[in-house]
């Protein structure tokens, strides 16, 4: 069944990239960021000699969870269900949405506080919640930033980072009811101060909560919250409901597992150590924390993209966006330019996959397939090859157009010697008079659509002598 | 031992210079090197766009045409990696073209590999009396793992002065298609690029792949910047050329 909610480009990456390119603040704010992120998870990467071998441990646990997953959910759905929790299966995001409405909706509440989760940003969730007039607040600092500025997430893990410090002392000026303006500067701590007051009146109000989870245990029925801030650990603790929105491939068979991953996890997304705070539930205690605790399961796409032996791998990524930070598109156009709520190399990869390659079709193309992101990525997923893999898939749909005329001809020019031969010759008979008009070896102008190509940069001329002809004159 | 060169189709028609430096090069160093002309292209630009089936004939031509050889030598770093990386996965279901795949790729050697870890040399008896900037393309230095040799080899040029270009490790924004697909997301990686290769103060910035030297050198010769060059080109550069 195919993927649905937030992860289909409304537009081209091409066209949604061009305003992103054109706004020098962005550029600015993102190039710092991702910068300073690259610097310091290579420093706390350094730090472990073995850091290939967790990154092969972490690959190997995430495919052996691939290998069997169907057996390791039910294995989760058993263990949880007996610890008192109530597991939920959604085939798509409108299922999920509607469980996990349904669920709030019982409750009789009018609020929910949120962690911040990409499964349910992948979903929709807030949007359906805010239809049936109940309110989400993030409560992830980030996530709060661009709740408040109504716009949405531009990165995995730092949903705000198109916005500097300046920008966010506006906003929360504006847009926070009841933010004392006379303490609020730009400095970050006065910044976290008001949030903090802020969501503390919401904690302590809030009767639902609702998550994610890095990982779901399927031995015990655990589920795993990895954070910085606390604010995910106030929401599994103090409201009396808990809905968890899980992915299916967030599974790992047992608590041991954990020990590879929360090496591999905070270095690569923070370039932290260690992140401050790390949750862990299973079901229900009585008389401590949520009484009432829900497990909604989702596949949206997932069983197609663990269907395709190349594509898979795509499922072993843990949401740290190392790969978005590597990258130099990403760090060019943000999150917004890929549509889809999973932006950068990972988004590339894997929102045409959860939501069929028709869809999101100029994704796979959003890469100069430099392998960055690879080299970067902890659990070893291959993006360039995913990328080309798509981008086979996209092409063979396309069907008959200019590019595969063009390619065609090439290919039959190329297959034989003397075809390519000759092509090179006409080649440099046709350069031989550009070099009388214009400079000797180069051209300024190309006709369209080379101009996509020249606007920036001259283009070499074919030499006077190819190198084959050289050779047949000096050595043959 | 039998080397012999593939010169690659954007270097045979566009930059010839490179593959005459990398033949001036090995025969200063003692070796015979052998051009077998049935070559064409290694088919990166069908394969890397999705065009597999078009990619095919010239996988197959590739290892047909280089079978006898001890070493291919070839002054592409994307080349090379098309052929080592790309080549066995592309043949991967086709039994007898894996086979020969298996058999030619590892001797496909970029040409800082073969003069270091296959010759043994860093020292190729260049001179080059200027001012250089080093930028290691992408596929050098992810696929390949090339790491320092170029530099190696470079670091030996009599009179050359190298300096260090900040932000070497990021792409130029090349990337094939992409600098047409995404012309600009590709310009402003190209931008960056060039500020920093202009901030060297460089008379040239040199690489490893004349795709990328034509991409940043078309972004530089606008500019009052370095000059694009092949790193074969300086070494094979003497006192007698300066």
């Amino acid at each position: 069944m195919t993927g649905t909610g937030n992860i289909v480009a409304a537009l081209p990456f091409p066209t949604a990239a061009k305003p992103k390119l054109a706004d020098s603040q962005l550029r600015d704010n993102l190039r710092r960021a991702t910068h300073t992120i690259r610097d310091k998870r290579l420093r706390t990467v350094a730090e472990l000699p073995e850091w290939e071998r967790l990154r092969l441990a972490g690959a190997a646990i995430k495919d052996d969870v691939l290998a069997r997953l169907p057996e390791l959910l039910v294995e989760f759905e058993a263990a949880a269900t007996a610890a008192g929790a109530t597991v939920h299966w959604a085939r798509d995001a409108a299922e999920a949405c509607g469980i996990a409405v349904d669920l709030a909706l019982s409750t009789g509440t009018r609020e929910v506080v949120k962690i911040k989760s990409m499964a349910t940003q992948e979903i929709g969730l807030n949007e359906a919640l805010e239809a049936v007039g109940i309110t989400p607040i993030e409560t992830d600092l980030a996530e709060l930033i661009v709740q408040l500025a109504g716009d949405t997430p531009s990165h995995i893990l730092v949903p705000a980072i198109h916005y500097n410090r300046h920008q966010i002392r506006e906003l929360f000026a504006r847009r926070m009811p009841g933010v004392d303006l006379d303490a609020l500067t730009d400095d970050p701590a006065a910044l976290a101060e008001a949030a903090r007051r802020h969501l503390r009146a919401r904690f302590f109000s809030a009767r639902v909560a609702i998550s994610g989870a890095n990982f779901a245990i399927a031995e015990t029925g655990t589920l795993v919250v990895v954070e910085s801030e606390g604010n995910g650990r106030m929401c599994l603790t103090l409201p009396e409901t808990l809905i968890s929105v899980v992915g299916v491939e967030k599974i790992l068979p047992t608590v041991r597992d954990l020990d590879v991953f929360l090496q591999l996890l905070p270095r690569s997304s923070t370039g932290e150590r260690m992140n401050p705070y790390t949750s862990a539930w299973t079901g229900v205690t009585p008389g401590d924390g949520p009484q009432q605790v829900h497990v909604i399961l989702v596949d949206n796409g997932r069983s197609d993209v663990l269907a395709d032996p190349v594509g898979r791998q795509a499922l072993r990524c843990i949401r740290c966006s190392a790969c978005l930070n590597v990258c130099p598109v990403y760090e060019r156009v943000g999150g917004h330019a890929y549509g889809s709520v999973y932006p950068g190399p990972i988004g590339a990869i894997l929102s045409p996959q959860l939501s069929g390659a028709g869809a999101n079709a100029t994704l796979p193309f959003a890469s100069t397939l430099c392998g960055a992101c690879f080299e970067a990525c902890p659990v070893r997923i291959d993006i360039p090859e995913v990328l080309v893999h798509l981008r086979q898939e996209i092409v063979a749909a396309a069907g008959a157009t200019p590019e595969r005329a063009a390619m065609r001809a090439a290919a039959w020019v190329l297959r034989d010697r003397r075809r390519y031969s000759a092509a090179l010759r006409a080649a440099r008979r046709f350069a031989a008079p550009l070099r009388l008009v214009g400079r000797p070896d180069a051209v300024r102008h190309l006709p369209w659509p080379l101009t996509r190509w020249s606007a920036s940069r001259d283009t070499p001329l074919p030499a006077r002598e190819t190198f084959r002809e050289w050779w047949s004159r000096e050595r043959a | 031992m039998r080397i012999a060169l593939f010169i690659t189709c954007v270097n045979d028609l566009v930059f010839p210079g490179t593959g005459r430096a990398v033949v001036r090069i090995l025969e200063r160093l003692g070796h015979t090197v052998d051009f077998p002309p049935e070559q064409t292209c290694c088919g990166q630009a069908h394969a890397n766009s999705g065009y597999r089936a078009e990619a095919m004939p010239l996988v197959r031509r590739f290892v047909d045409t280089f079978a006898g050889y001890d070493a291919i030598v070839t002054p592409s770093g994307s080349c090379t990696a098309m052929v080592r990386e790309a080549y066995p996965r592309l043949a991967a279901g086709d039994h007898g073209l894996a086979a020969q795949v298996a058999a030619v790729a590892p001797r496909v050697f970029e040409l800082s590999e073969l003069l270091v870890d296959v010759l043994g040399v860093t020292d190729v008896g260049a001179h080059f009396p200027h001012r250089v900037t080093y930028h290691p393309t992408c596929h050098g230095l992810r696929m390949l793992h090339l790491g320092d040799k170029p530099e190696r080899l470079l670091r030996a040029v009599g009179g050359i002065e190298l300096t260090e270009l900040p932000g070497a490790d990021e792409c130029c924004g090349f990337g094939g298609t992409f600098a047409l697909k995404n012309a600009g997301v590709s310009a402003a990686m190209l931008a960056d690029k060039c500020d920093a290769a202009c901030g060297t103060g460089a008379d040239f910035l040199a690489a490893a792949d004349n795709s990328c030297l034509a991409h940043i050198g078309g972004g530089l010769s606008r500019r009052d910047g370095p000059r694009a060059i092949h790193y074969a080109e300086i070494l094979a550069a003497t006192k007698e050329d300066s």
